[in-house]
Parts: C-alpha cells; sequence; structure tokens
C-alpha cells in the first residue's frame, strides 16, 4: 500500500465544509426543530434563593385554556431523581447532588420547580404567572463569609456548607518556604461569569409508549454519558433511548452538563403523551446555566533571591452555588492541579475548598480552573519580580519547565487521586518568539508612561492547556456500496469545525477525495459507545480513533480486493477509489455487495499539553478608569495543526473571552441571592468595538508522543492566561501611583477606585 | 420570553390614537425599541398597544426661523444622515451617534426615547441642555411642555397617560457656538454611566456666556447644571475656568448607584466628563 | 390578526397573534428558520432582518406592525447555487465557527454595505457592536466584511 498523496489535507486552511450550510440560514438548531402534535414546555423557577416550600398551588395555572399538564417534585417519584457527578464522581459528594425539581427546599433563584406544558410556550408562560409558590425563607447564602458563618445550611444533613477539600502535594512545601528569601502573600478574586454561548440550550423529545422508546433531539457535548444519566433517571434502558445532535451553537465547557431540563423534557413527553419541546430563554440562560470561576485564592509563592521559584502554598474557596452537577469539581480541583502552571515550581501545597452556596451551580467554563489559577500565579511572579528588582521577562523564562524535565509530573491531586505530567515542549522558545514578535524590548520604553493623558502598561506570561481527556473515543468508517465512505464519529460538534476537521484526517488515512466522506457525529446511534467533546479532547481523541479504524478498513478493503482480483491481499494497492493489481483493477464502488463496516476505539491515559506566552500592551484613563488593549499577541506551539484557519480563529476567539472576563462580564448577585444580572443588557459580552488588535501565531514544534496524530488538545486554551497578564500590564501602566490589582474583573469603577485611593495614599 | 396577550390598533390620527389611549391601559408604540424589550420580560403588559405607524405627519425634520423641529417618529438614522444637521445642529448629531446600535438606530424614535425618559439617553440630554419644547396632544388638545419641566425622575415624565409627544423643537444653533459632548459608557452603544452635553457662546471680549451644560446618566433625569454654568459664565474660558466648572458640575449631580458604576464613580465621571467637553468645546 | 407582508420577494400573510414577534412569525409561521433568536430582548442581534431596506432587531417589532411591510432573511440573501460574495468571505475568512450569530452578522453586513460600500474598519466595528459573537472574537468578521466590499461597488474596484 502506499499513500497517493500524502497530507494532502491535514495541516491545510480547508475552508470548512458546515458554512455552506451555516452562511445560507440552513443551519438546523434545536429551535429549528418541530415535531408533529408537539406542545410546549416551561419551566417554573424559584424566585427566592433559599427556603423551605410550604406549598405549590398549580390549580390555577392548570386551568388555562391550553394548559396540558403542570408537573411538580411529587409527580417524579417520592424523591425525584438526582443528578449524578459524571466526572470526580466522590461518595462524599452525593448529598449535593440536584434533584430534577425542587424538592422539600429551594436553594438558588431560578431552581426548577414545576413544568408547564402548553399549546404554545406563550401560553405556558401566561400560566407560570398563576403558580402560587409559599417559602419559608431562610438566611441566603451568597459568599465565602456567610458559607462560613453558617446562619443557615443548604444541606441540613451534611451541617455545613463546606462540601469538600481537594488538596495539591508536591515535594514538600512548608520545608521550601522555611528556607525562601522572599514570600510574597496575598488574597486573589476572580469573579462569577459564564460561558454565555449563543445559542440557548433546548430539547424536543418524544416517548413512544408502543415501543417503549424515548427520542431526544438537542444532546450535545455529552450524548452517551447524558443518556446514560438519563436513563436511570427514567429508569428505562439506556438502549431504549435514541440521542440526536443537531447543530449546536457554541459550547465552550457549560454545554456538557446534565441540567434538570435535560430529564424534565423527556419526562414531561412520557408524561403527556405527546412530543415536548422546550427552548431556553436568555433570561433563564443567566440562572440555569452553569456559573463559573468565583473564587478567593489566599496563596503565598516562595523564592530565592536570584529568582527560583522554590514553593507555591496556600488555601482557595471556591463558591460552587447550590448543587455539584456532572461536572462540578473540575475548576476547583483544577485550581490547585495547574497553579503551577509550565514553572517548573518543585514544592506545592494548595487546597480548595468547595463551598455550597445559594447561588446557580457552577461547572466548567473554557480553560476551566486555569483561567483563575494563572490570574493568582501570574500576579504573584509580577509581585516578586517586583520585590526582586528582575525583569518581567527573565524571572518568567529562568523558572519553566524543559523538554529535559518532560516528562514532567505536576502536583498530585486527591481525593479522585490524579497524576499528570506535562508531554513535550520547548517551553523557553516560544516565550522567546513571543518577545520578538510582540518588540518586548522596544515597548518596554513604554512602560508606566503617560501619554497623552493615559498610563501604558506591558505585561508577558505562559500558560499551559491540557487536552486530550481519556478513555477513549470511538470511530465506525463504513464504505457504502456506491464507494463512499461515512464516517460515524462518538466526538461532538459545538461549532468548532468538527465535521471539516474530521473529513481532512479520514480523507488522509483513506487516500480518499474530500467529497467522498460524510462525517456523521454526536447521536448514540451512530457507534456502540462515544465519550465526546470537552477537554480539548474531539481531534486528538476522534481522529486517532478514525485512524485506526482507517487502518482496519484499508485491511478489508484489499481483502475484498484481492478476492475480486484474484490474487493475494498483499498483492493489491489501493488508492482510495480503487484496489489495484499489475494493471486489473476494481472500483470501491461495487466491491462487495455489503457495505464493508470497521469500528475501532483509541485509548490513551496520558493528557496532552499544548502551551504558549502570551503579551500585551495596555494603556489606562485615570479620569474614566477605562484600560485600552493597544496589543495582544498570543504565541503557541499545539504539536500538529490540522486546520490552521480553524484553529487561528478558536485562537483568537478565546483571547477575547478571556478579555471578556477581565473586564466586562460579571454575574452579580444581592445579598439576599437575587442574580443582578438577567439580561445581557446588565450581562456584558465582548463586542466588535472592543478589543480590534488581537494576534496569534500557532507553531508545531514539538508533536504529543502520546497519539499518533501528534496533536496537542488546542483551540480552548488561549484564554488561560488573560486574565493575570492583563491585569499585570494595568499594574505596569500603574506604576508610579504603586496601584496594584488582586480581583476580576478589572471593571472601569474598579480601576478607578484603585487609583482613586492611591493617589490619596500619596497625597 | 413571550410577551403577555396584547390587543394592538393602528389608527391613521393623532386624535384616533390619543381616543384610543383613554379606553383602557394602553401604550403607545412606534419604533419599539424600548417598549419591546420590557413587554418581553413581562415587565409591563399594557391591554393595547397603539402604534403610531399610519398617522402622517409625525416624521419630518424641519429648520425654520424658530429652530429645528423634529417630529415625533423622526428616526436616529435620519438625524445621521441628513446632512443639513451636522451644521445646523452638530450638538445633536454628535450626540445621536452615541445611540445604541445600527439596527436600533434605524428604528428608534425621537419620541420613543423622549416618552421612555430613560436617565442614561441622550435624546432627553440634548432637550434638556437645548431647552428645548415639548409638544404633546391629548384629550385637552395640544400642549407645549419646557423640556426643563419635562423630565421629573427616572423614566418619569409629565406626560399624561392619554398624551402623545408629536415634535419637539430646538432653538436656533448660531454657528459660532462651541460645543461638546462625552459619553462614557461600559461598551460601545451601551447606556452612558455618565454623560455631559454642553456648551456656550463667546462675547466679542472673549468671555464666555449662555453657558449650557447638561447631565445624564449620572442623574435621576437630565437636567442643566447651574452652578456648573455660572463657573463658565462671564469668564474666559481656559483650563482653570474649566476645571472650576467641572469640579462644579460634579457638586451638583446626586448619581445613582447600580451594578456598574457606583455613585462616587459616577460623580467623579462628571468631573471627568464635563472638564473634557468643554475643553472640546474650545477647539 | 391577518397580516401580509413580502418576505424574500414573495407575497406571504398569516394570521397571527398580536403579541407574536416579526422573529418569530418568520420562524414558526413562514418556516424560516435561518432567523435565529438570542437573547430576544434586543441585545444579540442574531435576528437581525433587512425591513423596508433597513437592518432591524427581528425580535423587538410585532409581526402586525409589520404588515405590510418588505422583509429580506438571510435565506433571501442566498441562492442555491453558491456562495454570495459576502458568504464567500465569510467563509475564507473563517468568520464564523458555530453559525449561530451568522445569520445576523451577514444580514448586518449586507445592510451596511449595501448602504455604504466604502465602509472603513471603524464603521464595520461600530455597526457590528450590535451583534454579538461569541466564537470568533470578531476579527476575522471585520476582515471578512471589509473584503467584501469590491462585491458591492466601492470606489473604483
Amino acid at each position: 500500500m502506499t499513500l497517493r498523496q500524502p497530507n494532502s489535507f491535514v495541516g491545510r486552511p480547508v475552508e470548512r465544509i458546515e458554512d455552506l450550510r451555516f452562511l445560507r440560514g440552513k443551519g438546523f438548531y434545536i429551535s429549528d426543530l418541530s415535531r408533529p402534535n408537539q406542545l410546549h414546555a416551561v419551566i417554573f423557577r424559584s424566585p427566592e434563593a433559599h427556603g423551605r416550600i410550604k406549598r405549590i398551588g398549580i390549580e390555577r395555572a392548570r386551568a388555562l385554556k391550553g394548559v396540558h399538564a403542570v408537573i411538580i417534585a411529587s409527580d417524579l417519584g417520592p424523591t425525584p431523581p438526582h443528578i449524578p457527578l459524571r466526572l470526580q464522581p466522590l461518595p462524599e459528594l452525593v448529598p449535593f447532588h440536584q434533584p430534577m425539581l425542587a424538592f422539600e427546599k429551594v436553594r438558588y433563584v431560578g431552581e426548577p420547580v414545576a413544568v408547564v406544558v402548553a399549546d404554545t410556550a406563550a401560553i405556558a408562560e401566561d400560566a407560570l404567572e398563576l403558580i402560587e409558590l409559599d417559602i419559608e425563607t431562610l438566611p441566603a447564602i451568597t459568599g465565602r463569609a456567610s458559607a462560613e458563618a453558617a446562619q443557615s445550611v443548604l444541606f441540613e444533613g451534611h451541617g455545613s456548607n463546606e462540601a469538600l477539600v481537594w488538596t495539591a502535594v508536591r515535594g514538600n512545601a512548608d520545608a521550601a518556604f522555611a528556607k525562601a528569601d522572599l514570600i510574597i502573600k496575598d488574597t486573589f478574586r476572580v469573579q462569577r461569569h459564564a460561558a454565555m454561548f449563543m445559542e440557548p440550550r433546548g430539547f424536543v423529545a418524544e416517548w413512544q409508549a408502543d415501543t417503549q422508546r424515548m427520542q431526544v433531539w438537542g444532546a450535545a457535548k455529552v450524548a452517551w454519558a447524558n443518556r446514560r444519566i438519563l436513563a436511570t433517571a427514567l429508569q428505562i434502558d439506556e438502549h431504549a433511548i435514541d440521542m440526536f445532535e443537531l447543530d449546536v451553537g457554541g459550547g465552550f465547557g457549560s454545554r456538557g452538563e446534565f441540567y434538570p431540563e435535560d430529564y424534565l423534557i423527556p419526562a414531561a413527553a412520557r408524561i403527556v403523551g405527546r412530543p415536548v419541546k422546550w427552548i431556553e430563554d436568555r433570561r433563564e440562560h443567566l440562572m440555569c446555566a452553569n456559573h463559573a470561576r468565583d473564587i478567593e485564592c489566599n496563596v503565598e509563592m516562595a523564592l530565592s533571591k536570584d529568582g527560583l521559584i522554590l514553593g507555591l502554598r496556600g488555601m482557595s474557596y471556591s463558591d460552587n452555588g447550590a448543587y455539584l452537577r456532572t461536572n462540578g469539581s473540575v475548576g476547583p480541583r483544577n485550581i490547585s492541579q495547574f497553579m503551577s502552571g509550565p514553572y517548573k515550581i518543585e514544592n506545592i501545597h494548595l487546597q480548595t475548598t468547595m463551598l455550597t452556596t445559594n447561588k446557580t451551580p457552577s461547572g466548567t467554563f473554557r480553560g476551566p480552573g486555569r483561567f483563575e489559577t494563572d490570574f493568582v500565579r501570574e500576579r504573584l511572579i509580577d509581585l516578586a519580580a517586583s520585590q526582586l528588582g528582575m525583569d518581567r521577562a527573565v524571572i518568567r523564562r529562568k523558572n519553566l519547565v524543559r523538554d529535559e524535565d518532560m516528562p514532567y509530573p505536576l502536583a498530585t491531586i486527591t481525593p479522585y487521586e490524579s497524576v499528570t505530567d506535562l508531554d513535550s515542549g520547548d517551553y523557553p522558545a516560544v516565550f522567546d518568539l513571543c518577545m520578538t514578535e510582540f518588540g518586548w524590548a522596544e515597548k518596554s520604553a513604554l512602560a508606566g508612561k503617560l501619554i497623552d493623558g493615559r498610563y501604558h502598561g506591558i505585561a508577558i506570561g505562559s500558560f499551559i492547556e491540557g487536552g486530550a481527556a481519556g478513555p477513549k473515543e470511538d470511530a465506525r468508517l463504513v464504505l457504502e456500496l456506491d464507494g463512499t465512505l461515512t464516517v460515524y464519529l462518538g466526538s461532538s460538534a459545538v461549532g468548532q469545525g468538527l465535521q471539516t476537521i474530521m473529513t481532512q484526517i479520514t480523507a488522509d488515512a483513506m487516500e480518499m477525495p474530500f467529497d467522498q466522506i460524510r462525517v456523521l457525529h454526536g447521536s448514540t446511534s451512530h457507534v456502540k459507545d462515544g465519550f465526546g467533546s470537552y477537554h480539548s479532547r474531539s481531534t486528538v481523541m476522534g481522529g486517532s480513533a478514525i485512524l485506526l479504524a482507517a487502518e482496519k478498513l484499508k485491511d478489508k478493503i484489499c481483502e475484498a480486493g484481492a478476492a475480486a482480483l484474484g490474487c493475494a491481499k498483499e498483492q493489491v494497492l489501493i488508492d482510495g477509489q480503487t484496489v489495484r493489481h499489475g494493471d486489473r483493477s476494481v472500483s470501491f464502488a461495487g466491491l462487495s455487495p455489503e457495505p464493508i463496516d470497521v469500528e475501532a476505539s483509541f485509548f490513551n491515559k496520558k493528557y496532552t499539553y499544548a502551551y504558549g506566552t502570551q503579551a500585551a500592551h495596555v494603556s489606562v484613563d485615570p479620569g474614566t478608569g477605562h484600560v485600552r488593549v493597544h496589543e495582544y499577541l498570543s504565541v503557541e506551539d499545539v504539536g500538529r495543526m490540522i486546520n490552521p484557519l480553524t484553529l487561528h480563529g478558536q485562537a483568537i476567539g478565546a483571547i477575547v473571552q478571556g478579555l471578556g472576563g477581565t473586564f466586562l462580564e460579571h454575574l452579580i448577585y444581592d445579598e439576599n441571592g437575587q442574580l443582578q444580572t438577567g439580561s445581557l443588557a446588565d450581562y456584558l459580552l465582548p463586542t466588535a468595538s472592543d478589543f480590534p488588535k488581537i494576534r496569534a501565531i500557532t507553531l508545531e514544534l514539538k508533536p504529543s508522543p502520546n497519539n499518533p496524530l501528534g496533536a496537542k488538545g488546542a483551540g480552548e486554551g488561549g484564554i488561560i492566561p488573560v486574565g493575570g497578564i492583563i491585569t499585570n500590564a494595568v499594574a505596569n501602566a500603574l506604576s508610579s501611583l504603586g496601584v496594584e490589582p488582586m480581583e476580576l474583573p478589572l471593571s472601569p469603577s474598579r480601576v478607578w477606585k484603585l487609583i482613586d485611593d492611591a493617589r490619596k495614599r500619596i497625597v | 420570553m413571550k410577551l403577555s396577550p396584547v390587543r394592538y390598533a393602528a389608527p391613521t390620527s393623532v386624535e384616533e390614537a390619543v381616543a384610543l389611549l383613554a379606553t383602557c391601559d394602553a401604550k403607545i408604540i412606534s419604533g419599539g425599541q424600548s417598549l419591546m424589550p420590557i413587554m418581553a420580560f413581562r415587565l409591563a403588559s399594557p391591554e393595547l398597544l397603539v402604534d403610531l405607524k399610519k398617522i402622517k405627519g409625525l416624521g419630518d425634520i424641519v429648520l425654520d426661523s424658530e429652530g429645528l423641529h423634529l417630529g415625533a417618529k423622526v428616526k436616529w438614522i435620519e438625524i445621521e444622515t441628513d446632512v443639513r444637521l451636522k451644521t445646523a445642529h452638530p450638538l445633536l448629531t454628535k450626540a445621536i451617534e452615541h445611540v445604541a446600535h445600527y439596527q436600533i438606530r434605524n428604528r428608534g424614535t425621537v419620541g420613543g426615547s423622549l416618552a421612555h425618559a430613560d436617565p442614561a439617553s441622550e435624546m432627553p440630554a440634548i432637550a434638556a441642555c437645548c431647552d428645548a419644547v415639548i409638544s404633546v396632544v391629548g384629550s385637552g388638545g395640544l400642549r407645549k411642555i419646557n423640556a426643563a419641566d419635562f423630565f421629573v425622575g427616572a423614566l418619569q415624565t409629565r406626560l399624561e397617560p392619554d398624551e402623545i409627544i408629536v415634535k419637539i423643537l430646538l432653538p436656533p444653533w448660531p454657528a459660532t457656538r462651541r460645543w461638546g459632548f462625552q459619553e462614557f459608557s461600559r461598551r460601545r452603544g451601551d447606556f452612558a454611566l455618565a454623560g455631559i452635553a454642553a456648551y456656550f457662546d463667546v462675547e466679542p471680549d472673549g468671555r464666555a456666556t449662555n453657558a449650557h451644560i447638561a447631565v445624564f446618566g449620572a442623574s435621576d433625569y437630565q437636567r442643566r447644571l447651574t452652578g456648573a454654568e455660572a463657573e463658565l459664565n462671564g469668564k474666559k474660558p481656559t483650563a482653570d475656568t474649566f476645571a472650576a466648572a467641572a469640579r462644579a458640575a460634579a457638586a451638583e449631580v446626586d448619581p445613582p448607584s447600580d451594578i456598574h458604576a457606583p455613585a462616587d464613580y459616577r460623580r467623579a465621571l462628571v468631573e471627568t466628563l464635563t472638564g473634557r467637553a468643554l475643553a472640546d468645546a474650545n477647539r | 390578526m391577518k397580516i401580509e407582508l413580502d418576505v424574500n420577494g414573495k407575497h406571504m400573510s398569516a394570521e397571527v397573534e398580536e403579541r407574536t414577534t416579526l422573529a418569530d412569525c418568520l420562524r414558526y409561521e413562514f418556516g424560516l428558520t435561518g432567523t435565529h433568536l438570542g437573547c430576544e430582548h434586543g441585545v444579540c442581534g442574531a435576528c437581525t432582518v433587512i425591513v423596508n431596506g433597513a437592518a432591524v432587531r427581528s425580535c423587538l417589532i410585532l409581526a402586525v406592525q409589520a404588515d405590510g411591510d418588505s422583509v429580506t432573511t438571510v435565506e433571501g440573501l442566498s441562492n442555491d447555487d453558491a456562495l454570495t460574495p459576502l458568504q464567500a468571505s465569510f467563509r475564507k475568512h473563517h468568520a464564523l465557527q458555530c453559525g449561530f450569530c451568522t445569520p445576523g452578522m451577514v444580514t448586518t453586513a449586507h445592510a451596511l454595505l449595501t448602504h455604504e460600500p466604502n465602509a472603513d474598519e471603524d464603521r464595520v466595528r461600530d455597526v457590528l457592536s450590535g451583534n454579538i459573537c461569541r466564537c470568533t472574537g470578531y476579527i476575522s468578521i471585520v476582515e471578512a466584511v471589509l473584503d467584501a466590499r469590491s462585491a458591492y461597488g466601492r470606489d473604483g474596484q
């Protein structure tokens, strides 16, 4: 066998297949689906943050014309089913699982209390106004102080608002701190914000009573895992459920959840015996989809006088909201495990306490825990450099992990023990390239300068981006009777261009033309099992599974071709469309009386680590506190690029999301646990005029040794260091005033206040 | 987020519209760019919407010896693209550049903005700054209300429930007038955290006179800052004068606090923006 | 209430509740699901359509208010044979990822370039600031729109 055109697609900026339908308004998202005879559901949600349910009055709502059902917790069994943890499913976290409908208590504003099913969504919303909910109000726990004071506890059986403590250990932190020349210690805070993808969630569910089968449209990211959870909750066999993935308008972590509605809509369809559609509205999304990043970190860094980082030690407090849903521990866990980032820090003792509060449950958001922990670490390094009188680039470069140290083990985290190694990379080379491209030396002259009324500042920092979570991914390849190829994949699409990427990988692996390949993904009917898209895993895991399946398929094609040509399997050559032996050939079309069907799984326990360095130039208007980003540059090594066009786009998009989290985005609660940012006029996302100067450079320096593609999970990670780097740049700009921000977001009022306080100190 | 049930009427005359307003809990809709979001959240659920769409004569922009007449249905885009206004009322055109976003500017109207009276809106600020006169028609007929009397609080005006704004008149604008407009918002097109519209004329001896400085965003409603104006009138327009006026402006506002900006920050913005608006005026 | 309007060059009518927005009418009465709803309160811009030549948010207009109007949706800017120059420019510049904001971006950009084929980068950014994209960070969208100007008769091209 020979490769006709080796790597003719992988590595090229292939324009996306998906775009042809998206650009013409022919995408097909869940709200575009209607089933015959369908009804519409809306959710009645708790208006209070914390309280005991005394009575739910549904009679008036039920009596409204056009209403078919009003479902409350008692309709779901003696106790409603609960949402289990998918990742880190520790038994000690069971008490914090969320019931599908509020049961006995409500614990956050927006918690589902009842489901109304009606002829139209508008009528169902009319009925919401007729539901009467009597609640005995309890004190709202809205942050670390009130959680620890425990004037009330969310889970009386557990007895405190502290759910679990994660501990990350490497070396001997106390010993390192004992011999340190310098210890930098402070309290850092990152605000609650969220992924806020643009397409609201939604489902259409249909129950076939005669065959006892459930069909669910609207699956996303983790269809197979959610099917198992749904099957348990509905008490039916998982194979009696078909989950269908349509086009999905953005994921960024928070789409990969099992939310109460994932169960409530199928359950409602079974109860009313008709298809039921539910489309989340933006107000619901703001108070119901996972929040993220709400953390306080009391952390110290130990250094030698020549700038070697000797250790990290401290305690962080994650405000996790009211319940721990399927991925609720990932962020808090990562804060402790990944605080050392790309730096060789041998002695670590970091803990994160997960607190339950009367706020929306939190979960993963692009770079979960990593955005937060990089903010802390990069701030500590700048504060240390200032104390030591060292250049901020020099101190960083000096502490980077070297290639010869790899695989380099990070701190081990417990409980649910996890050990991981940095896999490969030339961290200093990327650092140097970023400095050169950014013009670090020339721009250093701007540091702290007041030019036309604005203070200018720069900063630089490095990061790692974990990817390729195991345990496996599945791919099924079918050579159809007409000679075309269908790829069925366990990975799922959330807008990242999966169809195009996987077609590229398949085209090269099978040496087939692009247009002969069809990729189907994300639906449970396609492959026996699947894990989906999270932790930057689709390309590495799904792509590697395709490579393995392609080898199997080519072997079978050779076998079939040899039989047709009357020769031995070893004697044939294939070129993607024909099998040849000498001057005789047979086409893939009609090669076999049945489609040739193979399935393969790629197993992997080792994460990949893409890595990079970013730099920023900002200026601050002291009169308004406004920060302008003059330039933002990211340089990242991803091992191997499948499609530079899409990867570049994701790198830029990640940075702008990070800038949103740094400057704009904030989910604000009042002391009663009421969400104050219930619209997109109050929850501020970046717009086209906010951050015009962003550059991203992607490299293929060090392929990952852990998979046949050599690829590292990528596209997610540009967001990770943004908060830390921008804050360091702002501090650098305001160095003449001694301003040191320790808390995000850098809203203009916060920056102005820091300046105002500093000026008062100086006077 | 579906609207509550509502009835709809599109009368062909102001009189007919006024009569409809008196029949029930009714609201005027024209561009709908402020009303529709409120209805989407069911914060307002009127029984009847009275659309001005079919009423002729409310959409004119007229320049005459009285000044600039803007009909209630004049859209932001029409102000933006009317080349006459760049000289006839540069302060207005500058302010309107800051109104919301492209799609909203294609549909939002002058009358709607005045009636809604969001404390952070630009059009009421121009009305207050320029001593505009607002013409309204109700069951009692036509009345003219000075902008200084029209706005009385956040989302509150002197408009009666059965009255419709038909026109606003901005007095004539001398070509030599000096003016500045400064607004600070979180993002392009967002409501202002604070804003200042300002102008003054200059006497032959170089002293400032007829100073008009109006605040928005940092006050319950759009109003002139007479203390700041007093610092400017009769003085040479120098950096020191402007700084004194800016301090006076900050001293005489009583800004609200909300999730986007605390009161002390808004007060500081008023000082910064007043200083910058006056400096712009002097260029 | 019965309404009649011109949608993408075709005369259409529907019996709608007064409370129905133009967006819901287009999507569910006329089956034009290319118009997306991302917020339903006039902030995200995904529902942008062109009414009587002007880009507007269809979630902030009642269907009954559009009675007699001429409406163009993203479907009306497309043809089945090939991408339009604007759409091809979006594809070339990778100006979309999940595709959900894309119809609003395309309709807004089309309206802008139809009226202002010489729009510069600042103007493009200003106009697009009313459309939220969570995926791209906007750089590629702005490039795509600027690159498409020649197809709208930009001076000298």
